[in-house]
């Protein structure tokens, strides 16, 4: 049981990890990236979202009649997003402003749903806690990753929370500004699948 | 008159929704391999976007609103549009059944498309009347299909080339939006 346990959760965070493996959830990592902390705010909402949903369905997998359990898990999914929502907003209201409109977004961004199908559907409250877990560090890692890159080189600061720089780059560099604009986040974005496909295909 | 068409071009090209606010990037990516499926995917997002735009307007003003409960939104948002979907693909088939062959397949996807839910969540952030959010739902909408055409025509081109094997499909499509998205940059400042 705690080998399955394991296994469960280390697949988010190499063999699956999205949005590079799983290929969902590209609106927030292409529009939250501008900076690290940004990039951990979504993760940490995102995880709470999927460890929440994927309990609730699993528990309820043997009511929920197949014919309509779209609209159930999607229900369930909506519930704990508002949940997220009304959290940010009474204790991380700068990020909540700044994360806007992509905190209702989660309802939509396939991988709430996409586990709820695919995993937690199927398997015990346990297993799908375990999955749940993964994918979303797994999917905040990758969004830090990306973030880091934009902010250091688009911005020379790497802000960890709080909105204050942790780190800045000195005053004799110069930020590549593309970075931060919109097709700069879809060409980093790609550079990195590129470099994900690389190290994954040896 | 003059108000409502800048705000078309600002939805169309400024703000388009693919390529500046980044939503709708899953069916971005995931239905522009052949043009034939770019377009009927642009023209279902047009029908079920101006509706779901008209329909949210209604329930924010007259029943959320009214009752205090603004907090359900997202619940009740995702809600409509998911038996909106439904209930246009049951009417298509039923009446239309030309049209549902085109856009049949491309309905189901359209409830998950984060576009549809984003354009009425701005529209309400907005505070746009009745008449300017079904302009803009169809302005976005619009700026929508016109991205996904464009980038379906790039990216049959990119089928025929040699493209290394690390940066195949999904990244280099990325690459590819990013220089699209570049054009679109163009348009800032025109109004």
């Amino acid at each position: 049981m705690a080998q399955s346990l394991a296994k469960e959760f280390t697949k988010g965070l190499w063999a699956e990890i999205p949005p590079f493996r799983l290929v969902l959830g590209l609106c927030p990592a292409l529009a939250v990236t501008k900076s690290l902390e940004n990039g951990i705010g979504m993760g940490i909402a995102l995880t709470f979202v999927l460890v929440c949903s994927n309990l609730f369905i699993s528990l309820l997998r043997n009511i929920i009649p197949s014919k309509v359990r779209i609209a159930c898990f999607i229900v369930i999914v909506a519930t704990f997003v508002t949940i997220v929502e009304l959290l940010m907003q009474a204790y991380a209201y700068e990020l909540f402003l700044t994360l806007g409109i992509f905190i209702p977004l989660i309802v939509v961004n396939c991988i709430p749903l996409g586990r709820a199908e695919a995993f937690a559907y199927k398997n015990g409250p346990l297993l799908s806690i375990a999955d749940g877990l993964g994918l979303g560090i797994g999917y905040g890692l990758s969004l830090s990753a990306l973030a880091s890159v934009r902010e250091i080189l688009g911005n020379g600061t790497l802000t960890v929370w709080g909105g204050i720089p942790a780190f800045t780059m000195g005053p004799d560099f110069l930020p590549f500004k593309f970075l931060l604009t919109a097709p700069g986040a879809f060409v980093g974005l790609g550079l990195m699948l590129c470099l994900m496909n690389l190290i994954g295909k040896k | 008159m003059g108000d409502l068409f800048v705000l078309v071009i600002s939805c169309i090209f400024i703000n388009n929704i693919l390529l500046a606010q980044y939503l709708g990037n899953c069916p971005f990516l995931g239905t522009s391999k052949k043009m034939e499926t770019a377009i009927g995917m642009a023209m279902a997002v047009i029908f079920v976007l101006v509706l779901a735009g008209a329909l949210t307007w209604i329930i924010n003003e007259y029943m959320l609103k009214p009752m205090d409960v603004v907090y359900l939104q997202t619940l009740s948002f995702i809600l409509v549009i998911a038996a909106l979907v439904q209930f246009v693909e049951m009417f298509l088939k039923k009446s239309i059944p030309a049209l549902y062959g085109s856009l049949g397949i491309y309905l189901p996807l359209i409830t998950t498309n984060c576009a549809v839910l984003g354009v009425c969540l701005i529209n309400i952030k907005e505070e746009y009347t009745f008449v300017e959010s079904l302009v803009t739902s169809f302005a976005y909408a619009a700026g929508f299909g016109l991205a996904l055409i464009l980038f379906a025509g790039v990216r049959e081109r990119i089928l025929l080339a040699r493209v290394p094997k690390p940066l195949q499909d999904v990244s280099i499509g990325l690459i590819t939006a990013g220089m699209i998205a570049m054009t679109f940059m163009s348009f800032k400042g025109m109004v």
